[in-house]
């Protein structure tokens, strides 16, 4: 506990060298380093669903969006035209000032942890793909209702929040992500979540609540993403529903592909990598004129894992997440030394002649007592 | 003595299958008690109703006295029955130890919190459940694997540990369903002697399904016997080797069609 508390701090103090650093170099690369860290808010959390428990969850910008509208629900100025009494209404933030900012953010945390458990509970009897496709479509019903949603700006979206995010705060809830991932993945908590990627039916018959495991991960992962919303709509200053699309959370689990699912560092590096490449593409989009080449990227990535693991992310079969698990390094099943095949059938022979040669005791004929 | 296990009338359909029928049973405290039956029998489907994989179509579990009936297989894990499968199912990704620990899961006395935080709670809580694990793993035998990933394990080594797992549920019934297939003879002798140690050493009361008929009669206390589903027979072992029904049941499957059949 005390040596928790003693990283955290020294997750503050490195968050703060940091900021101090990304203030004094080029505001571009400093821009790119914040993304990162809020990348990494994404991934990480998101592998605990994805990697660790195995739930394929394609709703992560779903959370990310609601964290980054109720965040900034509570610091920005809202000014929306008001049908009833036919004129313009100003709402003023309720969390004023820079101070304000992290009770918006927890706020919008919690906002998007209390979507994870709305998520959670229906999505517990589905599997696999129907899981990614509900999950899916829960990003899209987030976003639909936020477009639909005047007073946060509707369509066009939210425009002048404030910038509170900086690299102290990127970097001081990602390293708190981080830390507190390590930490679950290591417990029993942790070995409870990889049980239940492991063999379900096993998890459950030894005594772990797969549901309330499942719907946890689903919370912890979503209270997360809210945060990284939050931190990202008060670093761009402007969010829209576009921001949160379904491309937002395909990108988070390239991510995690890329880097290895179901490994923190993996989820890490790879947080860091896809960030940072596309906005290096950036260049080549202006010189190239050529806008929209970051998802020619992504398709690269995707299309350069299936050529090397023939086997295919997306598979012979459907987006599962063995699959993926099994285009990992080192994570292939080193062909599990099976039973021999037929090994029942001659278990039976072995029990016929066990019996044949037993039964000196029986009477000759045992048929013809009938 | 009094029943630890008391089955009624257990009835499992599969649409239009009847697995097992009027499956009745009566496990002592601290009994080995075998279950066998040629393939197909219905043995590993009453393991599945015992663990709340399946939810019985007829009938009735009591547990100690509590019925069980239709509990979710994790309360049933939770009131102390346990199991291995016939087709491994270990946590492959886990190490040797982690599986063991994660069958201790249960019985972790510390929330979510606790383990973000690492608080003392959660450290001698997370200490006490690897010696656990770590004695569990010495007991069966793969205490100098314990670091190895599951996967990585040979055929027997497999078998050993999802023994090792059951018992870190802390169960006091655990059933075993086929625990010997695919062990060699060696292998065998020695899986017959720690079945035995769990039952004298750590007083849990067993129910062991298997094929290997040495195994099952040198071990079992008692044997009931399924066929189709039905049982045709229960007793000590030198009853049930003499059993008409059972030879019958035995050396009639498979060849040349069933003489009970045949006398209808
Ligand atoms: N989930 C299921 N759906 C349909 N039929 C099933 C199911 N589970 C078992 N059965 C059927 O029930 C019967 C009994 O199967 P069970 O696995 O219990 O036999 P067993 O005695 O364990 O055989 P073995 O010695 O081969 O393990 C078989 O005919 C099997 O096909
Ligand atoms: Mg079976």
């Amino acid at each position: 506990m005390l040596r928790t508390l003693g990283i955290l701090a020294l997750i503050c103090a490195a968050a703060f060298g940091l900021h101090l650093v990304l203030d004094s170099i080029d505001a571009y690369w400093a821009r790119i380093a914040n993304l990162c860290g809020i990348s990494i808010l994404l991934a990480v959390s998101l592998n605990v669903i994805n990697g660790l428990c195995g739930q394929f969850s394609l709703g992560h910008a779903g959370f990310m969006a609601i964290g980054a509208y109720v965040s900034a629900f509570f610091t920005t100025t809202l000014r929306y035209f008001d049908d009833a009494a036919g004129q313009y209404v100003t709402v003023l933030p309720l969390l004023d000032q820079s101070w304000g900012f992290v009770p918006a953010l927890l706020l919008g945390g919690f906002a998007a942890a209390a979507a994870g458990l709305v998520i959670g509970i229906p999505t517990l009897r589905l599997r696999g793909d129907y899981l990614a496709i509900a999950t899916l479509g829960f990003g899209e019903i987030v976003t639909i209702m936020i477009t639909n949603f005047s007073k946060v700006g509707g369509a066009n979206g939210l425009s002048g929040i404030p910038a509170y995010s900086n690299g102290f705060w990127i970097f001081t809830f990602a390293g708190i992500c981080v830390l507190f991932t390590l930490h679950l993945q290591r417990s029993t908590f942790g070995r409870a979540l990889i049980a239940i990627r492991e063999n379900e039916l096993a998890a459950e018959v030894m005594g772990i609540r797969t549901a309330r495991i499942k719907i946890a991960a689903f919370v912890y992962g979503a209270f997360f993403a809210g945060i990284a919303g939050g931190l990202l709509g008060h670093f761009l200053q402007t969010i829209s529903p576009a921001t949160f699309g379904f491309m937002k959370s395909i990108e988070v689990i390239v991510m995690l592909v890329l880097g290895g699912l179901g490994s923190l560092t993996g989820a890490i590096i790879g947080a860091v990598t896809l960030t940072v490449l596309p906005e290096l593409l950036r260049d080549v989009e202006t010189s190239t004129g050529m806008p929209g080449i970051r998802m020619v990227v992504y398709s690269l990535v995707l299309i350069l894992l299936m050529l090397f693991r023939p086997q295919g992310i997306f598979g012979q079969r459907e987006l599962s997440l063995r699959l993926l698990r099994s285009l990992l390094p080192g994570r292939r099943k080193e062909g599990a030394p099976s039973a021999p095949a037929a090994f029942t059938a001659q278990q039976s022979v072995e029990a016929k002649t066990f019996f044949a040669r037993a039964p000196q005791t029986l009477p000759p004929q045992n048929e013809g007592k009938k | 003595m009094t029943a630890l296990l008391e089955t009624r009338d257990l009835a499992m359909r599969f649409g239009g299958l009847t697995a097992v029928e009027k499956f009745c049973c009566s496990i002592e405290k601290g009994e080995l008690f075998g279950l066998i039956g040629p393939n197909g029998a219905g043995k590993t489907t009453v393991f599945n109703m015992l663990t709340g994989v399946y939810k019985p179509s007829e009938g009735e579990i009591v547990l100690d006295g509590t019925p069980t009936t239709g509990l979710a297989p994790a309360d049933i894990s939770a009131r102390g029955v346990s199991r291995t499968f016939q087709n491994i199912r270990l946590f492959d990704e886990l190490s040797v130890l982690e599986n063991v620990m994660a069958g201790a899961h249960q019985h972790a006395k510390i929330n979510l919190l606790d383990a973000l935080l690492r608080t003392g709670r959660y450290r001698r809580e997370e200490e006490s459940q690897r010696e656990q694990a770590m004695r569990l793993l010495d007991f069966v035998g793969l205490g100098d694997r314990a670091g190895l990933p599951a996967r990585a394990l040979a055929y027997g080594h497999r078998r050993k540990l999802e023994i090792a797992r059951a018992l870190a549920t802390q169960p006091r019934l655990l059933c075993l369903d086929e625990p010997g297939a695919g062990m060699n003879h060696a292998e065998k002798l020695e899986l017959s002697a720690l079945i035995r140690r769990i039952r004298d050493e750590l007083g849990i009361t067993i129910l062991l399904i298997e094929h290997d008929m040495k195994l099952v009669m040198g071990l079992c206390e008692r044997i009931q016997v399924l066929d189709h589903g039905q049982t045709i027979c229960c007793g000590a072992p030198a009853e049930v080797q003499c059993n008409d029904a059972v030879i019958e049941a035995y050396l009639g499957a498979g060849e040349s069609g069933r003489k009970k059949t045949a006398d209808h």
